[in-house]
This record gives structure tokens, sequence and C-alpha cells, in this order.
């Protein structure tokens, strides 16, 4: 069963009586995404502290979805939310988590934050300028602070080794039974070169261009934390500089918009040690590798026939990105005649 | 023997007409999925026109990497069963010709305006 747009309405009301004196009405409620693992929801909502502007984030339609297992509940995302608010890192506020009795579904209400998501426009609109120059370094410094976070205060998370990681990666890989050299030879070169267990940290998980709000003075605010997990902190760092996520500026390793240094320099400056351009090359790698691996298994929800859009179809032949980023790493070119 | 229009050209008209009459009809959502669906379509038409040359060099290079012979499929299970169980170094330099040379050709069917493709080192210009 979904819930509508009234039923939500009324829901979001009620919610936030509690929270805002005064609160009156929820208007301009309007869908912004409806992602497979999360729907987004903007509007407005008056009180007696004035209009708040908000976001509704909550599971699509509400419904509890079979989530995987290691990802966190809207709670668990919302606690992590407010302990990064309090680390330094710039994030949304979290007025309220849904809760069963509010009859919309499992979801969490975030303050909305203007500025820009598209990462294209990040990198190549005028406005965004001087945004790019410090981008670099305030990724690391966030990322810093994100990994600083003391564990003992987390919420209760799933931890992730990176031997235990490649595992999964590989396992999802061989259930579609279908060979990519490539990704055979890349499975075996991070195989042989996995880090040492250093301490594990909590990771953001999905921190790349696309997920940050940019204003023309840098981030507003880090969104998307429902990767987000205990792992290895390097990861964070590897993911933000695969070539995907640079949108055509390859020269800028880390995030289409700056250098793998001014990354490096803003993690020191944020209190990060101990992190090394080799640490995060490796992530890369295993970077590059899962988004090839998440292109097959959007595919294959079009080959199973839970998703019968073109879309789901196509991106199956988006593998091959991947493939050449891998090759264009792992391989020398070959030294002129 | 099928007769004119070929299967190339027919898939180009179907394009043409989500491009230039479907795609301008349409918003949002479906506009996009209209896009996606032109895009399927081009890659259609590539892989019509160079797939065939393409898979045969894919064969003859695993044939002699391999020192076998076999269907692209067995070929290439088997080349990933080697790297698997370590018969074959992930950095071993006639793999590595190897996985550039069918990626570059795999890619430039699939998704030739790709940055990490456009910008290979590996490419001859």
């Amino acid at each position: 069963m979904t819930t509508g747009t009234d039923q939500i309405k009324s829901a979001l009301e009620a919610a936030l009586s509690g929270v805002y004196p005064g609160t009156s009405t929820v208007t301009d409620l309007r869908q912004l995404s409806g992602g497979a693992s999360q729907e987004t929801w903007a509007f407005n909502l008056s009180t007696g502290e004035g209009l708040k502007e908000l976001i509704l984030r909550r599971a699509p339609g509400g419904v509890v979805a079979k989530r995987a297992t290691a990802a966190p509940d809207h709670a668990t995302e919302a606690a992590i939310l407010k302990l990064a608010h309090k680390a330094g890192v710039s994030v949304p506020e979290v007025p309220c988590v849904l809760s069963d009795a509010h009859g919309i579904g499992p979801g969490y209400v975030m303050t909305r934050i203007e500025g820009e998501t598209i990462a294209r426009k990040i990198l190549r609109d005028a406005e965004f300028a001087n945004a790019r120059k410090v981008l670099a370094f305030q990724c690391g410094e966030a990322l810093a602070r994100i990994h600083r976070i003391p564990r003992e205060t987390l919420p209760p998370l799933n931890a992730v080794t990176p031997r235990e990681q490649l595992a999964q990666y590989r396992e999802t890989y061989d259930s579609y039974d279908y060979p990519h050299p490539v990704f055979e030879a890349a499975f075996k070169w991070l195989e042989q070169r996995l880090p040492e267990a250093d301490e594990l940290t909590l990771v953001h998980g999905d921190f790349r261009n696309g997920n940050l709000i940019v204003g023309p003075e840098g981030i507003r605010a880090v969104l998307d934390w429902e990767l987000t997990h205990v792992g290895d902190p390097a990861e964070d760092l590897g993911w933000l500089c695969v070539n995907s996520w640079r949108f055509g500026e390859t020269t800028k390793v880390a995030g289409g918009f700056g250098s793998v240094e001014h990354l490096l320099e803003g993690y020191r400056a944020g209190g990060g040690t101990g992190m090394t351009a080799e640490r995060v090359r490796f992530w890369e790698i295993f970077g590059t590798l899962k988004w090839g691996i998440m292109c097959m298994t959007m595919y294959q929800a079009f080959a199973q026939g839970t998703d019968r859009s073109v879309e789901r179809a196509a991106i199956g032949r988006r593998s091959s990105e991947t493939e050449i980023d891998l090759v264009n790493i792992l391989y020398d070119r070959p030294s002129p005649p | 023997m099928m007769d004119q229009p070929s299967a190339a050209e027919l898939v180009t008209a179907v394009r043409e007409f989500i491009e230039k009459h479907a795609i301008p009809q349409l918003s949002g959502r479906t506009a996009f999925h209209g896009r996606v669906a032109a895009n399927a379509l081009a890659i259609v038409a590539r892989e019509l026109e160079q797939g065939p040359a393409a898979e045969a060099a894919e064969t003859a290079s695993l044939r002699a990497l391999l020192g076998q012979d076999g269907t692209p499929e067995a070929l290439n299970r088997e080349l990933c069963r080697r790297l698997r169980d370590g018969r074959i170094d992930p950095m071993d330099p006639a793999l590595g010709r190897h996985l550039v040379a069918t990626t570059l050709a795999k890619v430039a069917i699939d998704q030739p305006t790709y940055a990490g493709f456009v910008h290979s080192p590996h490419r001859t210009r």
C-alpha cells in the first residue's frame, strides 16, 4: 500500500506540531526524486517562528522495503547526521524522525539548504569558479571530521573490512555469471594489495560530486548518508576520485574539481592522520570496480523484470566505462617505437 | 539476403524519429527515458557496424593468449578462470595488451563519448 500526498501532508503536520510551536499547515509539497531506495519531497511549513523550508526523506511509497542488511535504517541515518553536525560537518538539521505512528512509513524530516547538487553545473558554471578552487580541500576537511567521530558514540552500524567488502562485491559479480576479464584482473590486483586492517572508522559511503550541496563559496551540505557504515576511511577519499564522478574533468582527480594533494591537505587540516595518495589510489580502483558491478546490478533489475525501464536496460552497457577507466589506471601506455 | 533497408538503417531511422519528433513532445522523466532510448539505439547501430570485426579481433587475441580455441564467451570464461586461479597474473604484459585492445573496441561501441575513452592514454591518435 502506498500513501497519497494528502496523507503525507497531514502526517507531516502532526509530526512537526511537537517540534515547532504554532505549526499549522504544510504547503507546496512536491516530490523531488523517487529513487529505488529513497523518496525525497520538498515542502514548506508555517510555524510560530515563520515559514520553514523542509525536506522529507522516506522509504519509496512509504513501504518498509527489504533493505540490504548493510543499510542503516532512517533513525540511524538521522542519528549520524546529528553526530556529523556536532563534529563540524555541514549537514542538514533533522527536526524529526518519523515513526510507525505517523502512518507514512519510515523516514525523517530535514532542513532544506539552498544550493546546487548537479555535478556538471558545479564543475562548469562560472558561478562556481571560486568554489572549484576550494572544494577538494573542503572535501578532505569534511571527511577527516567524519572519520574522527569517536566510534563508541556511533549507533550500531555494519562494520566491513576492506577484505570483507571485496568479498561481497566478488559474490555479487559471481552471482551474475557473466565474464568480465577486466573485473577479474581488478579483483586480483586488489586482493594482492589489500591494506592491513587499520583502525576502522565511520565512513560516509557515497561521498562524491552529486551528493554535495554547493554554493559559490563551496560546500554547504553533505547529503545521502544511506550507505554509511564503519570501514577503512580511505574508502571515502578514493570513491570521490572515481573517474565517473569527475563528469568529464578527467585531469582533476578529486571529484573533477581538484587534486589529490589538495584533498589530502584538507584532510590533514581537518585533523585526519595517516592518509596517503597510495591508499586513496587503492580505493579509487576499488571504487571504479564497484561502480562497474553496480551497473551490472542495475541491469539485473531489468533482466529479472523488477524494473523494465529502458534506463535500467541501457545502464548495463555503462559497465564498460569503468573497464576503460580500470585499464587506463592498471596498464601502462605502450612505449613509442 | 534481406531487402533494403539494412538493420542498421532501420535502427537509425527509429533513433532519428525519437530524437527529432518524439522527444520534443515529451517532458520530465519520460523525456529523459526518450534520450536514453535514442542512445540505446545508437549503441545498437554501432554494434551492427563495428561488432563483427571487434569480436573477430577479440577472439583471435583470446586464442593467442590462451593457446586454445572456442567461442568468444567460452574463451572469455576461460580467461576469467585463469585470472581467478592465478595462472595469469593481472599485471602480465600480454594480458594488459589484450584487455586494453578489447576494452577500447567495446567502449567505442558502448560509450564513445565517455571521457575515459576519449582521453584514454592507450588510444593512438
